[in-house]
């Protein structure tokens, strides 16, 4: 089933076309994952699944993007629920700069929980769902920039999940990482896709093999190849896919 | 093999100017340094004679409540108390602290982070003209415009630490301004990202991240415009009435360190205890300034560390 159908897309920053009648499903409780060389529109699109591109002065959107099946640019979609829905890691790990506890608790103050007893139990929730409980049970109060980059986006993470999202996008979320923090965050998504929808775009095709369900090849602007991960790496159907994923260019 | 070696042991064009250069911007400084200590030196010595040689004693001065040099109380100890004016200095500078920061964080705000076109092409180049608008005209806009004002409002003369407060408001305005606005362009735009991301609107991100981030640069920017309050000597001296008695309200005639000093200075005699005593005023205005200056590098220490 598809958590989210993206139909017939197109996309202008000012009057450069950056996304060409993109279409693709993204199917619930899976990772998809989306691969392509550098400026081909891997971003933008993640970033159009939660409407980040709204923040771009000058950015233009034509077609439709469904989740449930429902618009979310629609004029009357509450920009702050969508979000809330569809949470975001980003490349650098970003945490504020502020206690551990109080970056995971963020999102939910910010979503109106106020009672300190459940806030607790979301914060310990998250964690343990990021996998990060065990290394910062006891450091809750310490600055969430003093610990490990790689812990740091974990703590992202978990930062992410502490709003209860249906879907979660992760732009390139292990390009600022060492292998040993990569490794954990790539088990950790393998884990989350139980409960959680995801997108992921990556830069390394061994990761985008290992973690993913279903790819999409992006080139230029647009999509050229998508389908089950296995398939598309071991029997790609265009010549282009063919060539980036064995590494000839790109 | 020679012509190697002496090429290395030979000191090279280059070193020899690297070596100049560097002999000249010692000597610069060596001199500012030097400079920087005699005025100390001549202000501190000159201050602390009032205790030294004339044996007022510093409690007297720091506490007493009558300012009349060159008359003795009942005691035979001279009427040299400066608590009026040190009160006075602390009301103007606190109050219009207290008022500029508000505005100050809220045009910030606008600027960065409501509408930055508007903030670049229109409120930027009137808080840099602001700025360089000289004391002396905003102490004579305040004497013109704001006495009279006051006066209208609440009777009485109309100079007084209110007039002095709303002056140094306006001058001190695009000051405290400008750091904020430097303040909150330095927080990093991905907090911004993260908070919206996760669902937060515009204001609880402004609030409790963007805000939150800046507190160390908006500290800074409050105690720079305090450090401009305390220091402002022509403009208060315009509109405060010059009265050193010990201020019961914010609408009758009060004075400030540096309008005492600025008014008195060129009526008294060298060596002579009322000459004496303005240099203790100086002293107090140095050390002030002194503390300004710590309190900015502390807090540009902590925000540091907590980032
Ligand atoms: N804010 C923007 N304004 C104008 N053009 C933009 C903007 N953001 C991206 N672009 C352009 O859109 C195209 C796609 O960019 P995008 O960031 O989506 O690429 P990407 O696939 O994520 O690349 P990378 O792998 O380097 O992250 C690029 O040509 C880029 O220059
Ligand atoms: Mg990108």
């Amino acid at each position: 089933m598809s958590k989210i159908s993206i139909k017939d897309m197109n996309l202008w920053y000012g009057d450069f076309q950056a996304l060409h009648g993109v279409s693709l499903e993204i199917p619930q409780n899976e990772i998809t994952a989306f691969i392509g060389p550098s400026g081909c529109g891997k971003s933008t699109l993640i970033k159009s699944l939660n409407r980040m591109n709204d923040l771009v002065e000058g950015c233009r959107i034509e077609g439709d993007i469904l989740l449930d099946g429902k618009d979310i640019y629609k004029s009357n979609t509450n920009v702050n629920t969508l979000r809330k829905d569809v949470g975001m890691v980003f490349q650098q790990p970003n945490p504020f700069p502020m206690s551990i506890y109080n970056n995971i608790a963020y999102g939910p103050r910010t979503h109106g929980v106020k009672d300190k007893k459940e806030l607790d139990e979301i914060v310990e929730k998250s964690l343990r769902d990021a996998a990060i409980w065990d290394e910062v049970k006891d450091d809750l109060n310490k600055n969430a920039l003093s610990i490990s980059g790689g812990q740091q986006q974990r703590i992202c993470i978990a930062r992410a999940l502490a709003v209860q999202p249906e879907v979660l996008l992760m732009d390139e979320p292990t390009s600022a990482l060492d292998p040993i923090s990569t490794a954990k965050i790539e088990e950790l998504v393998t884990e989350l896709k139980e409960k959680y929808t995801i997108v992921m775009v990556t830069h390394n095709m061994q990761q985008a093999s290992r973690v993913s369900d279903h790819t999409a090849f992006f080139f230029n602007g647009y999509i050229i190849e998508s389908g089950d991960t296995r398939k598309m790496f071991t029997n790609p159907k265009k010549k282009q896919t063919e060539d980036y994923i064995s590494g000839r260019f790109g | 093999m020679e012509e190697t070696q002496s090429k290395f042991t030979q000191k090279s064009q280059k070193r020899k100017f690297e070596q100049f250069g560097r002999t000249i911007s010692f000597i610069c400084i060596a001199f500012i340094v030097l400079v920087v200590l005699s005025i100390l030196y001549f202000v501190i010595s000159k201050g602390l004679s009032t205790f030294t040689t004339d044996g007022v004693s510093v409690i007297d001065f720091l506490f007493g409540n009558t300012w009349r040099p060159g008359e003795v109380g009942e005691n035979g100890a001279p009427l040299v108390g400066a608590l009026p004016m040190i009160l006075g200095s602390f009301y103007v500078t606190l109050l219009s602290a207290v008022l500029a920061t508000p505005f100050a964080i809220a045009a910030a705000i606008y600027m960065i982070e409501i509408s930055p076109k508007n903030g670049k092409k229109i409120l930027q180049p009137v808080i840099e003209l602001l700025v360089g608008i000289p004391s002396v005209v905003y102490g004579f806009i305040g004497l013109t415009v704001i006495v009279p004002f006051i006066r209208n409002i609440f009777g009485g003369t109309g100079f007084g630490i209110l007039s002095a407060t709303m002056v140094l408001f306006v001058m001190i305005l695009p000051t405290v301004t400008s750091m904020a606005v430097d303040a909150l362009n330095a927080v990093p735009r991905h907090y911004r990202e993260a908070s919206l991301a996760m669902g937060g609107t515009r204001w609880q991100t402004i609030y409790k991240v963007v805000l939150r981030a800046a507190t160390p640069g908006l500290l800074t920017a409050v105690v720079f415009g305090m450090a401009r309050a305390f220091g402002e000597a022509l403009a208060v001296q315009m509109v405060i009435g010059n009265a050193a008695l010990v201020p019961t309200d914010l609408i009758t005639p009060a004075s400030t360190l540096t309008s005492i000093l600025t008014m008195s200075m060129g009526n008294t005699v060298m060596g002579t205890l009322e000459n004496n005593v303005l240099w203790s005023l100086a002293t107090i205005l140095l050390v002030m300034a002194l503390f300004f200056n710590i309190l900015t590098r502390w807090i540009g220490k902590k925000g540091a560390m907590k980032k």
